[in-house]
């Protein structure tokens, strides 16, 4: 291990891992984007569901690699050919989240809500999306981490992210580069997922801590028998 | 009471009692299921149809369409071309010129198309191997005269080379000393009673190459029994040949693994690697005589030797491009 | 021309089809590194997972296990091992096991653990000893959640035994990676197309296992809620 290789690279160190935040990121935000939606609407109308899952079941078990080549020939060698493959991904893990969020909330609250008078969007903004945003927000970290990990696959189409350090350290035979890949993405990862845990205990001051609690969140099995364990 | 609110009190009133929805609990799911596999066959035949629609890109989607800007130095995806593309970039950022990077862009295959198109302006090539792989397959020009002679004469108009070096690195069949012993080898020509036993390894690109398995078919008619492909000349390689997983391996002859595991590299009496000197190539448009100037004074100075240290420094001591670059632009009084 | 073509033409040519770098090869290779790989993560895994669940107790492990493991970059595991210990067998199976064992035992855990207590109280009044109310009850009724991690482990498996091209690897993953250093598109696509389908046998091959190996009772439970 030649610790002189980091001061000495500091920079693209820091280049690199803005890279890959930015192609795990966007990812996981614009899955939630369109997740949230279509959730919604799967839940409202519930012979959505089923297509849906099966057809995100399905994307889901393609190698990523496959999916970035699919890409090549419309969107190039560049940034969107993996940030696509990457939010479909992303939504195949927040679909689920955000059905089960939703229909998770005990059908007591949803009546007091209406006999208070509220109109079903404002049900729906006010009492069952933030009731669900636990599980939400685990589905997410699920699909945050995952994409950082996933964006360094990149590489191996030119796509700039710390996958570099791993096909420069490759070329060189120069273990130190690839220890420092390797420990940047599970940082970067992990610390998106710290903040994602931060966010969830800010918007849900009601929900009391408990790490058994927090498996069962994680680990939900949806409606057809499926786990969010990916 | 507003009839919305009716309704769902008696939609309430009726779960509470478990009328409705228990007995058609059965019923729904079928129909969901029907209903679900129909959207389902939709949305594959969407997405299907899709994936058919064509674009009006070029042919080749790995080829990016070209873009043209500043000095763009790019390199190869090997550690020593990277440093040479660095020294390069350094001499030129000294003359005030000002240099855009694209370094480790892939195999000639990948980065060739980009400096035809002026969207890469200049890179360090080895003339022989350019000219075998991407200019004239069935060049048989062997020395450095007769490959930069063919090379002006058929490189694409847009593009020209500048003063070769002295300094070669060329790619070879390389064994460990045990099978040169074992099968009497000095010369790639020897391998020809045994390669239908021997595996061969190689970048992957390395299968397709005139001057690659193409090429030791067609000059020295040989027909090994497995190409294994394996990394750019890199510690993949080198893995592969020490522990026998394959007999033989194009290696870079400035590799200093081949000293240290002792390595032999068979001669090439044929001359199916043609000299490979280093040699600036550049995009005519992209250049001006400051940017020559500079880039042949730094092949003035470039020597096998020379290049074998700079090898050794970032090969084995694992020092920086950037360091090594400017350290020897400094001793070669180019900085 | 779009990606469909592409991977078509190059599919249709028969000579793709014979020979060591053939399409029947790779597949059999790219089965092969796969299956092995997800057999030894079940050994290590599934006992583990379910010693972990019934004994009610590492929950926190468990917990951290189920994120951290989604953070570890493939290739760059992958070519660590290869730098660390060459061209060697190791350098991919090393991964591809570490990638695959977290699914199996976190979802082994949460199987073997949800099992109702009532389940396992009504055993041993029938006077089922420990060994057979694990065996008999416990491992069953979890089934469901363990065929799922199975699955879910291939899932990664198989995308990251494509991966493994980079280190010199065969199966269907060379003909993305020798595609792309030769710039031989179609190669590339026809080699995507044929991993893609590949991964969606393998998820059909896991809705048969689930068939076979589930109880009835749990599937139909399963499809009802």
């Amino acid at each position: 291990m030649i610790w002189s290789y980091i001061p000495a690279n500091a920079a693209l160190i820091r280049q690199l891992t803005i890279e890959n935040a930015v192609l795990g990121i966007v990812p996981a935000v614009l899955g939630l984007i369109i997740a949230v939606p279509v959730g919604i609407a799967c839940v409202r109308w519930g012979w959505l569901y089923p297509p849906v899952l099966s057809s995100t079941s399905v994307l889901y078990a393609l190698p990523s690699l496959a999916l970035f080549i699919v890409l090549i020939p419309y969107t190039g060698l560049t940034d969107t050919t993996v940030i696509i493959p990457l939010t479909l991904f992303s939504l195949c893990v927040l679909v689920p989240n955000v059905v089960d969020g939703l229909r998770s909330v005990p059908e007591p609250v949803r009546q007091a809500a209406t006999a208070m008078g509220f109109g079903a969007l404002r049900r729906l903004v006010q009492v069952e999306l933030p009731l669900a945003i636990p599980v939400i927000i685990a589905g997410l970290r699920v699909a945050t981490v995952s994409s950082i990990s996933l964006a360094s696959v990149g590489q191996l189409i030119g796509v700039s992210s710390l996958g570099y350090l791993f096909i420069d350290g490759l070329q060189r035979d120069f273990p130190t580069e690839l220890y420092v890949g390797f420990v940047m993405v599970i940082i970067l990862a992990l610390a998106a997922d710290l903040v994602l845990v931060l966010a969830r205990r800010l918007l849900t001051p009601w929900q009391r801590r408990d790490a058994r609690a927090e498996l069962r969140v994680s680990v939900r099995p949806g409606t057809l028998g499926e786990g969010v364990v990916r | 009471m507003p009839r919305v609110t009716q309704r769902r009190i008696a939609r309430t009133r009726i779960t509470q009692h478990g009328i409705a929805p228990s007995r058609t609990k059965h019923f729904r799911s079928r129909l969901l299921l029907t209903r679900g596999a129909v959207l389902g066959v939709t949305l594959a035949t969407g997405l299907t149809l899709a994936a058919c629609g064509s674009t009006s890109k070029s042919s080749n989607p790995l080829k990016p369409a070209g873009a043209k800007g500043s000095v763009v130095v790019g390199s190869a995806n090997f550690p020593e071309d990277e440093l040479l593309a660095q020294i390069y970039t350094d001499a030129l950022q000294a003359k005030g010129v000002k240099v855009t990077t694209k370094f480790n862009i892939g195999a000639r295959e990948a980065y060739y198309p980009q400096i035809v198109s002026g969207t890469i302006t200049i890179l360090p090539e080895y003339n022989g191997a350019l000219l075998t792989t991407s200019v004239d397959k069935n060049s048989t020009a062997a020395s450095t005269d007769q490959v930069n002679a063919e090379l002006r004469a058929k490189l694409p108009p847009s593009l020209e080379i500048l003063n070769s070096s002295s300094a070669q690195d060329k790619d070879s069949v390389t064994v460990t000393s045990a099978t040169a012993s074992k099968y009497h080898l000095t010369a790639i020509s020897d391998l020809a009673p045994n390669a239908k036993k021997l595996v061969i390894g190689g970048p992957p690109e390395f299968r397709t190459r005139a001057d690659g398995l193409v090429g030791l078919k067609k000059i020295y008619g040989l027909t090994f029994s497995k190409f294994q492909p394996l990394d750019e000349a890199g510690p993949i390689t080198v893995s592969a040949l020490k522990t026998g997983r394959v007999q033989a391996a194009d290696l870079f002859t400035t590799d200093p693994s081949i000293l240290i595991n002792h390595f032999v590299v068979l001669q090439d009496p044929k001359h199916l690697f043609a000299a490979q000197n280093v040699t600036p190539l550049v995009y005519k448009k992209g250049v001006n005589s400051t940017i020559i100037g500079t880039l042949n004074a730094i092949s003035a100075k470039l020597t096998t030797e020379g290049l074998l240290q700079l090898d050794k420094l970032i090969g084995v001591n694992k020092e920086n491009y950037t360091t090594v670059a400017k350290n020897w632009l400094t001793q070669n009084g180019l900085s | 021309m779009s990606f469909l073509s592409f991977a078509w033409n190059w599919l249709r040519a028969a000579h793709q089809w014979q020979g060591s770098d053939g399409i029947p090869v790779r597949i059999l290779e790219h089965l092969g590194y796969s299956g092995l790989s997800l057999l030894i993560a079940a050994l290590i895994a599934l006992p583990l997972g379910v010693a972990i669940g019934h004994s009610g107790r590492g929950a926190f492990l468990v917990v951290n296990l189920a994120n951290a493991w989604r953070s570890i970059p493939t290739l760059g595991l992958l070519v660590l091992m290869a730098v660390l210990l060459g061209f060697s067998a190791l350098s991919w199976l090393i991964p591809l096991v570490v990638l695959a064992i977290p699914p199996i035992l976190v979802n082994a855990y949460e199987g073997v653990l949800g099992v109702d207590r009532d389940l396992k109280d009504a055993a041993r009044g029938m006077g089922m000893t420990p060994w057979q109310i694990l065996l008999k009850v416990e491992v069953p009724v979890a089934s469901p959640l363990i065929v799922l991690g199975l699955r879910t482990a291939a899932i990664f498996v198989v995308a990251t035994a494509t991966i493994a091209a980079e280190i010199g690897l065969g199966g269907l993953g060379r003909y993305i990676i020798d595609g792309l250093a030769s710039q031989i598109y179609p190669e590339v696509a026809g080699g995507a197309a044929l991993v893609a389908l590949l991964a969606l046998a393998v998820q059909v091959a896991f809705v048969l296992i689930r068939r076979v190996v589930v109880p009835v009772g749990l599937r139909m439970r399963a499809r009802s809620s």
